[in-house]
């Protein structure tokens, strides 16, 4: 049994390929691509599609490794031993799992996702190498050595801001998902609207590929805000020829909000459009 | 089994070890993928290579080592003339080729390119794809822009057989390939981890005073991760002629970065470091800056990067009055070496193809002055280029 994709989502084979290969072997699979590419949407469907749980350990800059495995809540500790609550004699009452401590007692093989393991600080990595390659820690406060029952299926996303070390590299199997072609792009879309218009579909993504053409721009749009743009225009129900119109006033696209995320973004965009206006006349 | 595929990517510096090899044979053993050529292409990549700019090289050793195995003849046709030709011409300026002329003229040219060619068919026999890219085509040394003549890229749709691998479409994410816009974002990520040094904590008093009052007064610290930007940088663009494209380039990839540094300034030159430099590109020749303000103004704490190919005539560095532009009362050699006496961390990022660095006596020149730290302007050249800036 491996994995080919959801209903809600369009695997790649090379993508198949690697996730299949990590629940074989049993390691941590590292995955990075261009924002908007479904990164984070893998392990949810995984799961899905697993039909295990999904644990989701979102880092942030300040996400230190240990909270990955516990932490230990010592100022509620201290105020027991003010109140004389009788709990503070147990030093395990004031031990709180991290999710790694949870993927590793879960009942059934559940995914890990730890997403976006680049925003955290340089070290990060580095501290989890032992954990993710024997799936193992201690527990020092209460002397207790956690093991995991069965290997998590982990699943890390990165949105290349920080260089991996090595080391942490060498425990992982890596995969970068590629920018989907034209033909993807329709296999995708017809997942999220099935009843599309064609027409409206051929003029959508060739606009959208035209402006992930555009040299210069700050954040090409990807396929999150191809979807999110469509389902603008299905909303709105504007018609096929509206996009595509080169005659229209207006030269950005209708509802180009979704697809352009910033001013000088906008701004070059028309200046381009103008341009190849005047050219055409 | 497949010990010489491991050397084989060895051999193209795809940074793989015996862990990641291991790996591979226990995916082979549990049978993850069965006589697919295509499949073990997807597995041995997603187990061996871990970073997407090492794709490229994975891709050129796999088809190296697998054209035994899998016999994929590809450039049995020869590249029509015709077709090179048109390419050159649209792709070259009038002044490059007026220097084509001096050289000898096109035919020359082609002539050299065919031979070597035929050269590197003789050492690869079968499966030579790496045409133009790997290094044969000779139009870099005479200062073509070798985008817009490569070769294997555009032939390949010739060639219907190609492997998903001999597609290369990483090629854009190679680390050693020329700055493009496809990979200035990774550029600009060494950029910040050239602004963001250290990442050791501090105590954070303020939060550290209200969480302990929350605390009914028992001491709860709280450190906060330290976030400086020390640096201070001098950006020296050459500008005006062939360096003008890369400039823009360049500025953008600096002005993108620039919200990350403490203090950036942005200067231009033609060709050598002479007594003025500009500020304003469009307006250059009005409100010259004197060099030497620039040597009062900044501490020697500011970091100095210079942009240019350097290449040009010896004596426009070593002679008094060699500037092509004003008559300079002292040689660039001097201006170059007050700037790299005052300034301790001076770096030269060069867009020339380092393989070509010693058919020009100018660069030579410009490397000694610049006590070797002469990098090119390629991901790797900024990454050296940076290590060399924050050497303690």
């Amino acid at each position: 049994m491996g994995f080919i994709g959801t209903e809600n989502y369009i695997a790649s084979k090379e993508l198949q390929l690697a996730v299949n290969a990590a629940i074989t072997l049993e390691k941590p699979l590292l995955i990075k691509g261009e924002p908007g590419t479904g990164k984070t949407m893998l392990a949810e469907e995984l799961a899905g599609a697993l039909n295990t749980n999904l644990l989701q350990w979102h880092i942030k800059s300040t996400t230190k490794a240990q909270q990955g495995l516990y932490e230990y809540d010592a100022v509620s500790r201290l105020r027991d031993s003010q109140l004389g609550d009788e709990k503070v004699k147990d030093i395990g009452n004031y031990i709180v799992k991290g999710k790694l401590w949870e993927a590793f007692t879960a009942e059934h093989r559940p995914v890990l996702l730890i997403d976006e393991i680049d925003k955290a600080d340089i070290e990060f990595p580095n501290d989890l190498l032992l954990e993710l390659d024997k799936m193992e820690f201690f527990v020092y406060e209460t002397q207790q050595r956690i093991v995991a029952k069965q290997r998590p299926i982990v699943i890390i996303t990165s949105n290349n801001e920080k260089e991996l070390p090595d080391a942490f590299l060498r425990r992982c199997f890596f995969h970068y998902i590629q920018f989907p072609n034209d033909e993807e792009m329709r296999q995708i879309v017809q997942v999220h609207f099935p009843d599309l218009k064609k027409g409206l579909l051929d003029n959508a993504l060739k606009s959208f590929f035209q402006l992930r053409e555009v040299n210069g721009l700050k954040k090409k749009p990807s396929t999150s805000e191809l979807i999110d743009w469509l389902k603008l225009l299905v909303a709105d129900d504007i018609p096929p020829e509206a996009i595509s119109d080169k005659d229209a006033k207006n030269a950005l696209p209708p509802l180009y909000g979704a697809l352009l995320k910033n001013e000088q973004d906008i701004h070059l965009f028309e200046k381009l459009m103008f341009m190849a206006r005047r050219n055409a006349n | 089994m497949l010990i010489n595929f491991f050397f084989t990517l060895r051999k193209h510096k795809v940074k793989t070890s015996i862990t990641e090899y291991l790996d591979l044979m226990a995916a082979l053993k549990n049978e993850v993928v069965y006589s697919d050529m295509d499949a073990f292409y997807y597995l041995s990549r997603t187990v061996m290579v871990k970073d997407e700019s090492q794709y490229d090289k994975f891709d050129r050793a796999f088809a190296e080592y697998f054209k035994g195995v899998q016999q994929v003849n590809l450039f049995d046709e020869e590249i029509p003339q015709e077709w090179l030709r048109k390419q050159l011409e649209k792709v070259l300026s009038e002044e490059e080729k007026q220097q084509i002329k001096a050289l000898g003229g096109l035919d020359e040219l082609m002539k050299t390119l065919e031979e070597r060619l035929k050269e590197q068919k003789e050492r690869h026999e079968g499966g030579n794809k790496w045409i133009g890219t790997g290094g044969t085509s000779p139009f870099g040394a005479h200062g073509y822009n070798p985008e817009g003549v490569r070769i294997g890229q555009d032939t390949n749709r010739n060639f219907s057989a190609a492997k998903v691998w001999d597609k290369r479409t990483f090629k854009n994410l190679s680390s050693d390939v020329e700055l493009g816009t496809r990979n200035i974002k990774v550029a600009l990520r060494r950029l910040r981890k050239f602004a963001r040094t250290g990442a050791s904590d501090e105590l954070d008093v303020g939060d550290t005073i209200s969480s302990t009052a929350k605390n009914a007064g028992y001491l709860d610290i709280k450190m906060a991760p330290e976030r400086r930007n020390n640096i201070k940088l001098l950006l020296f663009f050459d500008v005006g002629g062939s360096m003008d494209a890369h400039i823009q380039l360049c500025e953008e990839l600096f002005s993108a970065a620039h919200s990350e540094f403490k203090h950036i300034e942005f200067f231009y030159f033609h060709n050598c470091l002479y007594d003025g430099v500009w500020q304003d590109n469009h307006r250059r020749g009005y409100g010259d800056i004197d060099t030497y303000q620039i040597l009062h103004k900044y501490g020697s704490d500011y970091k100095v990067i210079f942009v240019g190919d350097a290449t040009m005539g010896p004596y426009e560095i070593t002679y008094p009055g060699g500037s092509v532009e004003h008559w300079n009362e002292e040689p660039g050699s001097v201006w170059m070496q007050r700037i790299t006496n005052h300034f301790e961390y001076c770096v030269w990022l060069n867009p020339q193809p380092k393989g070509y660095w010693h058919y020009h006596a100018s660069i030579q020149i410009m490397l000694d002055l610049m006590k070797n730290k002469m990098y090119p302007l390629t991901l790797e050249g900024i990454t050296e280029a940076i290590k060399a800036l924050l050497k303690k």
